[in-house]
């Protein structure tokens, strides 16, 4: 399908009401950031046990989605965690263990796992 | 605007207003007015902020707080303590839900507080292999305005008053390669992307294509519609697979979108692009070589001029640029020069990625504004040096770079700064180095690199670096002569001056840095025989400090050549013709009884 400027405008809008989780269709949206270096320490794993924790609670209104590397690769694997209306939470240095408690006490219930986090918010664009 | 130093960003969506938004805004003004602000504070009401559960919400710029849940009776509060005062207010901000402690902001942390990103712009926040995301993200409106609205004079005139400067390591002004290109005759025109990065421990064009490809091709695109191509490439080295598959996918998306192929937008502008991996020599990274391997030539630089934009791909005008400068593109387009202009330093604008590696506490991935310190970028945004250790040198540029010490640490980075250093922005490598790293085995290392990489084309830099190296060598194993250090900086010269591209051009940088920073550590090891930082192999050897040693026997048992004896509970020592000076004695010694002497 050949997209004319308009189609471009339209698919924009389109992806930014769901970026925002504004569609109405989640609730919670979880990123796992795939760049070599994360996958080089462990993200693969980390995407499956997201996934295996979703695949149990058979939750249809959390997004799930990976990106490339969020910058801080000594910390990596990294995930973002974003509950619809809160700002996003990174956690860093994960295992399918913390993957678990991420997934039970901040995505489920958006209770943010401190301990587990660096920080939240995003980052400053020029 | 700019009169106020502060902005009250006070959410009037429907949502805060049934808040009773409205009557907070009223509260404000009249308190600023009290407290006499009101030529200070601005208050600005703003559409939804998507927040509604919180409101009425303010976020205060620029410092980017944020407070919730306000109500009419707190303003005099608020305002007294923060905007009269200067303390913000801690029980108005905003608290995660059943989180006791508070976590930061990405603002509060120093990784992320001074970085400012335009090439990484969409960094964990697009699924780089869905073309919608990056589309959501603001995606293809660069191109949108560049093919449909715009002329390639005017495309090449704002690229050209950006001020922006190739990203690959030379800093040639962009918009006059374009210009060139443009104006060189000929209707058969080449673009390439330039993603063949080669320097050790530098990762910034790798992650820029593997988290963002679609930014790269957006890029190219309005450059190929500045130049006057229909094709193009993007070399990419092929140890790097994600990067390549991930490119290849966005391109078959944008294909199937009508965003490459013919009468793109209804334009009348066609452009196609295509992959190529190169074998990963680190020759090919020169754009004349890489230009010789696209064509299926030996990877060796030639002669310039005649330069790629008059005769390049098949002795057609080319322009060549890097994924980064590529990638920076699309938001000069949408955002005008003048606004890349604003940021940066006089002759450097715009911001740097740079991957930060080495014996620094955050290994990453940093874009800053050119023009910020080396100091801020490993104190600050690196969180200083790993383990408490003490600074020695970061060595910028990769291989063709120098070493800068700790007394110019508040060197800015931009690409004039750090040649009057003697070292060079170069395509972003830094590498944070301490105490323990031998300045001259930093040297040799990187020459080591060099040396094979060189194409061996040019004389100078085929022999040259490795006589240079053989010396290195030498005073790294404590065979080091009078006269080596004088022997080193003629040698550096010659092949800085006699080869004919950038890598014999800069290989000799790091001896020449070194041997200006840190003569003290090469004349240790040539009249003394001696490695100050303890790392030349032949230069050191281990001891058991006797009032240290318990006899705990764990030395003795990890060994790996039985070289240490001893009785249990009585002091170990160290045969010193068996040791292989492998360290781990040292590593599991629990009481610190290992020493390294030199």
């Amino acid at each position: 399908m050949k997209l004319k400027p308009e189609d471009i405008n339209r698919i924009a809008e389109k992806m930014h009401a769901a970026a925002n989780l504004r569609d109405g269709s989640g609730i919670a949206r979880i990123v796992v950031h795939m760049g070599t270096c994360g996958i080089a320490s462990g993200s693969r794993n980390i995407m499956k046990a997201f996934m295996d924790e979703l695949n149990k609670s058979g939750r249809k209104d959390i997004l799930f989605t990976t990106s490339g590397c969020a910058g801080l690769c000594s910390h990596e694997p990294m995930a973002t965690i974003e509950r619809k209306d809160e700002t996003p939470v990174k956690y860093i240095e994960l295992t399918p263990e913390k993957v678990h408690e991420i997934f039970e006490k901040h995505v489920l219930n958006g209770k943010i796992v401190t301990e587990y986090a660096l920080g939240k918010g995003s980052e400053r664009m020029a | 605007m700019a009169d106020f130093r502060t902005h009250l960003m006070l959410c009037a969506g429907t949502g805060c207003v049934s808040n009773k938004s409205l009557e907070v805004k009223e509260a404000l003004e009249l308190e600023i007015e009290k407290q006499n602000l009101q030529n200070e504070v601005e208050v600005v009401s703003t559409g939804c902020q998507g927040f509604c559960a919180q409101g009425p919400i303010i976020v205060v710029k620029p410092d980017n707080i944020f407070y919730q849940l306000l109500n009419v009776e707190d303003i005099p509060y608020l305002v007294e303590e923060h905007f009269l005062k200067g303390r913000q207010v801690e029980k108005f901000m905003y608290n995660p839900p059943d989180s006791k402690e508070k976590i930061p902001t990405l603002d509060e942390i120093g990784f992320f507080k001074k970085q400012q990103l335009i090439a990484l712009a969409n960094r964990g926040l697009i699924d780089p292999e869905k073309i919608d995301e990056y589309i959501g993200r603001g995606g293809y409106k660069a191109a949108i305005k560049a093919l449909t609205q715009m002329s390639s004079e005017e495309v090449i005139e704002e690229v050209l008053q950006s001020g922006l400067r190739g990203r690959g390591g030379a800093g040639f002004p962009t918009g006059l390669k374009w210009k060139f290109a443009a104006g060189s005759p000929g209707d058969e025109k080449y673009v390439i992307c330039n993603a063949d990065e080669g320097d050790p421990g530098a990762f910034m064009d790798r992650s820029i294509v593997e988290s963002d490809p679609h930014a790269v091709i957006e890029g190219m695109m309005i450059g190929a519609k500045a130049i006057g191509a229909a094709r193009g490439f993007v070399y990419v080295r092929d140890e790097y697979p994600l990067a390549v598959e991930r490119m290849i996918k966005a391109i078959k998306d944008a294909r199937e979108y009508g965003l490459l192929g013919e009468d793109i937008f209804d334009s009348g502008f066609d452009f196609d692009l295509k992959v190529n991996r190169g074998a990963g020599a680190f020759i090919c990274g020169e754009e004349t070589s890489l230009i010789a391997s696209l064509e299926g030539n030996m990877p060796e630089p030639r002669v310039r001029p005649p330069f790629p934009a008059v005769s390049g791909y098949n002795g057609k005008p080319t322009n060549i640029n890097n994924v980064e400068s590529w990638a920076t593109i699309r938001h000069i387009i949408n955002n005008g020069a003048e606004w890349f202009s604003s940021i940066g330093t006089e002759k450097s604008k715009g911001t740097k990625v740079f991957s930060l590696v080495g014996k620094v506490n955050n290994t990453g991935l940093v874009e800053v504004p050119m023009g910020v310190s080396v100091r801020e970028i490993i104190e600050d945004i690196g969180g200083g040096v790993l383990n408490g250790k003490k600074f020695k040198a970061v060595q910028t540029g990769g291989p063709s770079g120098g070493c800068i010490p700790e007394s110019l640490m508040d060197t800015p980075v931009d690409y004039e700064s750090l040649a009057k250093v003697g070292s060079i922005v170069g395509s972003g490598g830094m590498i944070v180095m301490d105490e323990d790293n031998c300045m001259v085995e930093v040297a040799r290392y990187f020459l080591a690199f060099t040396q094979q990489e060189s194409c061996g084309k040019c004389p100078p830099c085929r022999e040259g670096t490795r006589h240079m190296m053989n010396i290195l060598t030498d005073i790294t194993k404590g065979k080091g002569k009078p006269g080596d250090i004088d022997m080193l900086l003629e040698m550096a010269m010659l092949v800085k001056d006699t080869s004919l591209c950038a890598l014999g051009q800069t290989a000799p940088n790091p001896i020449l840095t070194t041997i200006k920073y840190f003569r003290d550590e090469y004349e240790a090891h040539i009249n003394e025989k001696r490695c100050p930082a303890k790392e030349c192999k032949e230069l050191i050897h281990f001891d058991i400090l006797e009032e240290k040693c318990t006899g705990c026997t764990v030395c003795a048992r990890n060994c790996p050549v039985t070289a240490i004896t001893g009785e249990r509970k009585a002091l170990h020592v160290i045969d010193q013709d068996t040791c292989v000076k492998c360290g781990i004695c040292k590593n599991v010694c629990k009481f610190d009884a290992v020493r390294i002497e030199s």
